[in-house]
């Protein structure tokens, strides 16, 4: 017999019908942007709730950046990574506004994860490309990153060098630039996270995330989104005990943009 | 009716992940003369009428705009095909 439990009843661990502790917080929007093709919207948006801000749906052929006060470019495959990942969302009605506001003397915060962040680099924002995986697999896994710099928009809560483990899941995850983009990124301490025990994919220079001159527009391969509840995310325990950690590295990422933008 | 080819292919300095894989096949299957194979993309441009030189300019547009990525890709060829009789 289905039983059907009210809310006191199944304690989630963020319940979302109840307002947020710092009403500060929730006062910022985060847009997050659907394209055709895009998968982890939900995840994303769900993340922004649950670090205590207001998640705002945006949809690719808008116009209207609907007042956000940040945007996230989700993960998936945008126009089924026709062409080339990223390569056609690019051109999409609201990236042009997206790339005018990220520009524009505020510098909107942007943070792209894994197609997102094939969609930052295709959009010019970022430098560089992503190529297929080193040995063409499809990777899923728990994957330790190492945050490089805290001072972007989007990792102000880490400390320095601090080691988190977030899923990564990607089959074009090689990032790849030129000698004299990568020398620039590591002079100006622009790679955010980089792999950490091991390089999964054959990236340069073991780059996970990097960010532009400005700070305010992050992309990264691995999915943050995925790792912001206790006992759901990512744990690199694999089999054994339950590691400490509980799989919520990820939620300071996005409590990191909603703390930047109240300050 | 004209046709525009524009061929693309992956800078020599990236690494080639498919390019390399299909290298590694070919001696599997009796074919052992190859050393190295790179895979690129080529695209079929059709317009009316001819392949006037503002046509093959705007291929040419395309080809760097959207058909290749400068950051990992060349574009190595944008050519009117000869009509077919």
């Amino acid at each position: 017999m289905a039983q059907h439990l009210t809310a006191e009843q199944t304690p989630l661990v963020a319940d979302l019908s109840q307002p947020a502790p710092d009403s500060r917080l929730a006062d910022v929007r985060v847009g997050v942007v659907t394209f055709p093709g895009t998968l982890d919207d939900r995840d994303a948006a769900r993340a922004v709730e649950i670090a205590g801000g207001t998640a705002v749906p945006l949809w690719y052929a808008d116009t209207d950046l609907q007042g956000v006060d940040a945007v996230i470019l989700p993960g998936g495959f945008s126009y089924g990574d026709y062409l080339r990942a990223g390569a056609i969302a690019r051109f999409a009605p609201l990236m042009d506004r997206i790339v005018d506001a990220a520009s524009a003397d505020g510098g909107m915060p942007v943070l792209g994860i894994c197609n997102g962040f094939q969609v930052l680099t295709e959009a010019h924002l970022l430098p560089g490309s992503m190529i297929k995986n080193e040995r063409l697999k499809f990777l899923c896994r728990d994957q330790g990153l190492r945050v490089e710099n805290a001072d972007t928009a989007w990792t102000g809560r880490f400390a320095q060098g601090q080691e988190i483990v977030v899923p990564l899941k990607n089959q074009d995850g090689q990032y790849v630039a030129d000698r004299r983009a990568l020398d620039e990124l590591e002079a100006e301490h622009r790679v955010v996270f980089r792999y950490a025990g091991g390089n999964p994919n054959g990236s340069r220079n073991d780059i996970a995330g990097i960010t532009n001159a400005r700070g305010n527009v992050v992309g990264l391969m691995p999915h943050p989104e995925h790792a912001v509840e206790p006992g759901f995310g990512a744990d690199l325990s694999g089999s054994g005990a339950v590691g400490m950690r509980e799989g919520t590295d990820g939620l300071d990422v996005f409590v990191s943009v909603l703390e930047h933008l109240t300050r | 009716m004209a046709r525009i080819v524009v061929d693309v292919m992956p800078k020599p300095e990236i690494l080639d992940p498919q390019g390399k894989a299909i290298a590694n096949e070919l001696p599997r299957i009796g074919l052992s003369s190859f050393t190295e194979v790179r895979q690129g993309r080529r695209f079929e441009l059709t317009v009316d009428g001819e392949a006037t030189e503002q046509v093959l300019a705007q291929a040419r547009e395309a080809a760097e705009k959207l058909l290749s990525n400068p950051v990992i890709e060349d574009v190595v060829n944008v050519s009117a095909l000869p009509e077919e009789h």
